[in-house]
């Protein structure tokens, strides 16, 4: 197989795939055809946590493209995972069918809780898997469109940027409390039955969604390395570090700016879409500001700029997480906040620029 | 979304829609501009007009106005009055930046501004005409014509020893070379540039001032200057503006004995030589 030039120049790249085929073949052989018993054997728990850490990291990769190359902090990209994770979670709902406690073939429970008679013409066609697939995209990518092309025309930028966003991912928070609006309000969507026809917390379909993670990761990954090492990667930076220097060059910064902030926000979708089956739930805490700040963290401790760190970043932090929430829950804020400013202060390329001493962008 | 593409996709750098018309021997027209900053006049009932191939000089005070004429000229900001035409026939105040960009005009900004951590061929590649189409923007590869013309400017620029070097870590002259080296690979009918030899040694100005020579007679050129003595080895004509205004237009040997221009600029102080 041919290796194209701007994949092999990127040995962290190329370290991050060989991990991700490891693991996506070591991970099913230790889950399922290892004993039970045996000291390596990886408990569904495990996969199903190791899958959580790879849609975070793509999340942070989606994040990275657009802060770490083309200078846009956005503090609201946990919205763009949190819609791909509503869209395929209104899927699953419609797959429960007759299942659910109040057993309406069309209806999820929490409608006919509600007293609803039909189905809002909003959640028309999310029986389909395919169709539900297709606005795990659009939905967000759609919304990043609006958001984009309103707020970069305008050329808001910077800290007022970073604040619109915000108030974005709070704003939908909020109004996914609702239970008006017929997304299951405070609980969300959960209990899903199957995929697909697979029942979902089977350890053959869970194998299957931590690959697909890997896999997602994996195409999220070098699609974003293929496009900063085109040159369109050198208009992003351009774009970063000088602006008015790409404008005045003949560079369409704002349409730039949207297309690419659309493509980030389809991979959050995406990211948010697989996370949603291996956890069973989606509700609107995770529309919730820490999050989309959280992820910023964690590019931020890996290395902004470099996709590979963002990866390392979402995944370390979140191990600590794991481990740290469960043995003492209320440092973990503190410690997050404590790591992100000994970063910021002590390793302002995170941790990717302790490997790399001389590090370029593209 | 299509549109965006499109737009992105459309107009070829080097080759606005209409050609520019220049038979009467001008390529810029400013006409009784005015733009003011909160009632402050920064341009005041300013006409101002650039042949074609002409290397002009512009020279004047700090806050006199020059930087703020070249923001007009490139669509920055727009005037409250006046017309600004690049020949005959566009109308460039109905343009944007990136438009005024690809209908040939290029601007050096006053602090050298080039894209630090890319290196010196990577920003010449960004600024490269006819490279801005979506569809050019997706290939990792410079083709063989590419190359040449990349040689070419390094070449002119005197950076074809640094061409792998990052920008971020070139000299402040050869910063400056860089980026006038980016307005070339744009393919400009004109050039502005804003004070090109700012924190350059004598050396380097000497290299600069036949650079910008060079380039007139195919480019007109625009520099903005404050060294009078880069000024006099560059300048066929030289315009002094006061205030936002044309104070004097002339040689400078005319214009160094004019008592207005003595009054407000020449005699300022030492600064100016
Ligand atoms: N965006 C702006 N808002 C308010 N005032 C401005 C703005 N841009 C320029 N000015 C003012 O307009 C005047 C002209 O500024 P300009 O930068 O054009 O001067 P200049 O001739 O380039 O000076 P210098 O030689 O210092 O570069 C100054 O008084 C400046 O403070
Ligand atoms: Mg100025």
């Amino acid at each position: 197989m041919l290796i194209p030039r701007w994949l092999l120049s990127d040995r962290a790249g190329l370290v991050l795939l060989a991990v991700l085929a490891i693991l996506g073949i070591g991970v099913p052989i230790l889950s399922l055809w290892t004993p039970p018993d045996h000291p390596l054997h990886l408990s569904a728990y495990t996969v199903t946590l190791l899958g959580k850490y790879l849609c975070y990291a793509l999340l942070a990769v989606a994040v990275d493209l657009v802060w770490g190359y083309m200078g846009i902090l956005s503090l609201g990209h946990a919205a763009f995972f949190a819609l791909g994770g509503y869209c395929f979670g209104m899927y699953l709902m419609r797959q429960i069918g007759t299942r659910g406690v109040y057993g309406d073939p069309v209806l999820p429970d929490f409608m006919v809780f509600l007293n609803w008679k039909e189905l809002p013409w909003y959640w028309y066609g999310f029986d389909h898997f395919s169709f539900a697939l297709l606005m795990v995209l659009v939905v967000p990518g759609l919304l990043a469109f609006v958001f984009g092309w309103f707020a970069f025309r305008s050329r808001v930028s910077g800290v007022y940027l970073s604040i619109i966003t915000q108030a974005l991912t709070y704003a939908l928070m909020l109004a996914f409390f609702r239970n008006e609006m017929g997304f299951g309000g405070n609980n969300g969507l959960t209990d899903f039955k199957d995929v697909l026809g697979y029942p979902i917390h089977d350890d053959g379909t869970r194998i299957v969604l931590f690959i697909l993670s890997i896999l997602a990761l994996a195409g999220g990954y070098l699609l974003c390395r293929w496009l900063v090492s085109t040159r369109m990667g050198r208009v992003l930076v351009a774009i970063r570090d000088a602006e008015d220097r790409a404008r005045f060059l003949g560079y369409r910064v704002e349409q730039v700016k949207v297309l690419v902030f659309t493509l980030s926000a389809m991979l959050a979708g995406i990211a948010g879409a697989l996370y949603v089956p291996q956890v069973g739930i989606i509700n609107p805490g995770e529309f919730a500001p820490i999050n989309s700040i959280e992820a910023v963290i964690w590019v931020a401790v890996g290395g902004r700029g470099t996709l590979v760190g963002a990866v390392v970043g979402a995944v370390l932090i979140n191990y600590a997480k794991s481990w740290l929430t469960g043995a003492l829950p209320e440092v973990w804020l503190f410690a997050l906040g404590g790591l992100f400013v000994a970063v910021t202060l002590l390793l302002p390329r995170g941790l990717i620029g302790l490997l790399r001493p001389r590090e370029t962008t593209t | 979304m299509s549109e965006l593409i499109s737009d992105l996709d459309g107009g070829g750098l080097s080759l606005p829609q209409k050609p520019v018309d220049t038979r009467h021997g001008i390529l810029l027209y400013l006409e009784e501009v005015t733009v003011s900053f909160d009632g402050f006049k920064a341009i005041d009932n300013l006409s101002l007009y650039i042949g074609d191939g002409e290397l002009r000089c512009i020279i004047g005070p700090n806050g006199a106005g020059k930087t703020t004429m070249m923001d007009i000229i490139t669509g920055k900001t727009k005037p409250d009055s006046g017309r600004v035409f690049f020949g005959q026939n566009i109308d460039l105040l109905k343009l944007d930046e990136p438009a005024i960009a690809r209908i040939g005009i290029g601007r050096k900004f006053q602090r050298p501004t080039v894209i630090e951590p890319l290196t010196v061929i990577e920003n010449l590649e960004l600024a490269m005409s006819g490279a801005k189409r979506l569809r050019g923007l997706m290939t990792t590869r410079l083709n063989s014509e590419e190359r040449d013309r990349i040689a070419a400017v390094l070449e002119r620029i005197g950076l074809s020893e640094h061409g792998g070097r990052l920008a971020g870590i070139l000299a402040h002259g050869q910063k400056q070379w860089l980026e006038i080296g980016m307005l070339l690979m744009q393919e400009p009918r004109l050039l502005l540039v804003d004070e090109p030899v700012a924190g350059m040694t004598p050396a380097e100005m000497d290299r600069t001032a036949e650079l910008l020579r060079s380039l007139a007679g195919s480019h007109s050129v625009v520099v903005v200057e404050h060294d009078m003595g880069f000024v006099r080895s560059i300048a066929d004509y030289v315009t002094v503006l006061h205030q936002g205004r044309v104070l004097a237009e002339g040689q400078l040997e005319d214009l160094q004995i004019d008592p207005t221009v003595i009054e407000v600029y020449l005699g300022a102080g030492d600064a100016y030589h």
